[in-house]
């Protein structure tokens, strides 16, 4: 039987591509951040408030994910690697993910304050807000500190888990906060370095296009190392203690010997050895912040100070 | 008669569909449980129920002494007994 199709109609939207909208990677990160600064916090929550609480921030985080795809809809076409993304691939309208970003921003803003508190849900709502409008609205495409700002709103979810038991700031959510802030540059500026993505082509300003390699690797290694100190004061504080110190030396040790290595390097010799050690820096980072909130959970369980 | 084929495209409306179903269910299982645990964590429940009710006023921290016996209403038989009458 010979299958007749007149025209290619729109293509429809599976169930899948509007789970894609909420960048799903980029949640899990979100979720394991939120639900540390939440569960090391010195009031104890309920386990069921504690884990409806994650998932509105998850959801707030997915939320402002689809936000995201709604606006640069037209910078992820041009990138091969965002090309395949629901909205630049035609399954989903751009109008379907601002409504999809719109509805679970409100939802989610509104579930977690009446699952925690009001403080922790205006938190929410700002963190959408700063990711949608002040990154991929406004500065995302207007500095090559971008990947700075961006990493503001990264830096939250901590932050929010933590208000969500004590119901506001303290030093400890703070340092978290500035763990992951300080961290998010030199981890995408070293994937910069590798990946080579066409950000140039898409207009979008990226530290390694408009100021050249050298400078991102002097950036590199001076983010490691403003890094380094917030890391052991967060574990003075009282969520740190012997673990947490001890991980976050070795780890601190290590991210800063890479960041020298990928200092003294040049083009040519990362070219040479296909950025090996770039590579290898790359994929400590991700363990850099994974363990350092995996310790702040252990040593909770075991006791801190 | 057509023969009835079903299209790639039903499929994925299919998936969508019951994708709906299933978060929406998952939802009406979180409110339902939050609800449980906020009711039995015995938080402040009592609204304003738009008339005073002496159970949602503050606690006097100084209440009037009780009285040693009790006393009758006026115009009743017991009153008017109390009175010698």
């Amino acid at each position: 039987m010979a299958d007749i199709n007149a025209y290619e109609g729109p293509a429809e939207a599976g169930f899948g591509d509007y789970v894609a909208l909420l960048k799903p990677r980029v949640m899990s990160l979100v979720v394991f951040t939120a639900f540390v600064g939440l569960w090391i916090a010195p009031q104890p929550v309920n386990p069921f408030v504690a884990f409806c609480a994650v998932l509105f921030i998850a959801l707030g985080g997915g939320a402002s994910g689809a936000l995201n795809m709604w606006y640069d809809a037209d910078i992820d076409a041009v990138m091969r690697r965002t090309a395949g993304r629901p909205v630049p691939s035609g399954r989903v309208t751009s109008g379907e993910a601002l409504a999809v970003g719109i509805a679970l921003s409100g939802l989610s803003v509104m579930m977690l304050g009446l699952a925690a508190n009001w403080f922790a849900a205006g938190f929410l709502a700002f963190t959408i807000f700063f990711y949608a409008v002040v990154y991929t609205i406004w500065l995302k495409r207007s500095t090559p500190q971008n990947i700075v700002i961006g990493g503001a709103a990264g830096a939250f979810p901590p932050m929010i888990g933590w208000a969500c038991a004590t119901g506001g700031i303290g030093i400890e959510s703070l340092l978290m906060f500035a763990l992951i802030f300080f961290w998010t540059p030199p981890h995408f500026w070293a994937l910069a370095l590798f990946m080579k993505d066409d950000y140039s082509k898409a207009g979008v300003p990226m530290l390694t296009v408009t100021h050249g390699r050298r400078v991102t690797r002097c950036h590199i290694f001076a983010y490691t190392l403003v890094l380094a100190p917030f890391a052991i004061w967060l574990g003075f504080t009282s969520v740190g203690g012997p673990l947490y110190l001890a991980v976050s030396a070795v780890l601190n040790v290590l991210f800063i010997a890479g960041g020298w290595q990928i200092l003294r390097r040049d083009e040519d010799q990362a070219q040479a050895d296909g950025y090996r050690v770039e590579k290898r820096y790359f994929r400590l980072s991700l363990y850099y912040t994974f363990l350092h909130f995996l310790a702040l959970l252990v040593q909770h369980w075991i006791g801190g100070w | 008669m057509l023969p009835q084929v079903e299209h790639e495209l039903h499929k994925r409306r299919r998936s969508r569909n019951i994708g709906l179903l299933v978060v929406l269910l998952a939802f009406v299982a979180l409110v339902f449980g939050l609800s449980v645990v906020k009711i039995t964590q015995g938080d402040m429940m009592q609204g304003y129920d738009h008339r005073p009710r002496a159970s949602m006023l503050p606690q006097d921290p100084d209440p009037p002494a009780a009285n040693a016996a009790p006393v009758a209403a006026p115009g009743t038989p017991a009153a008017n007994q109390e009175a010698g009458e």
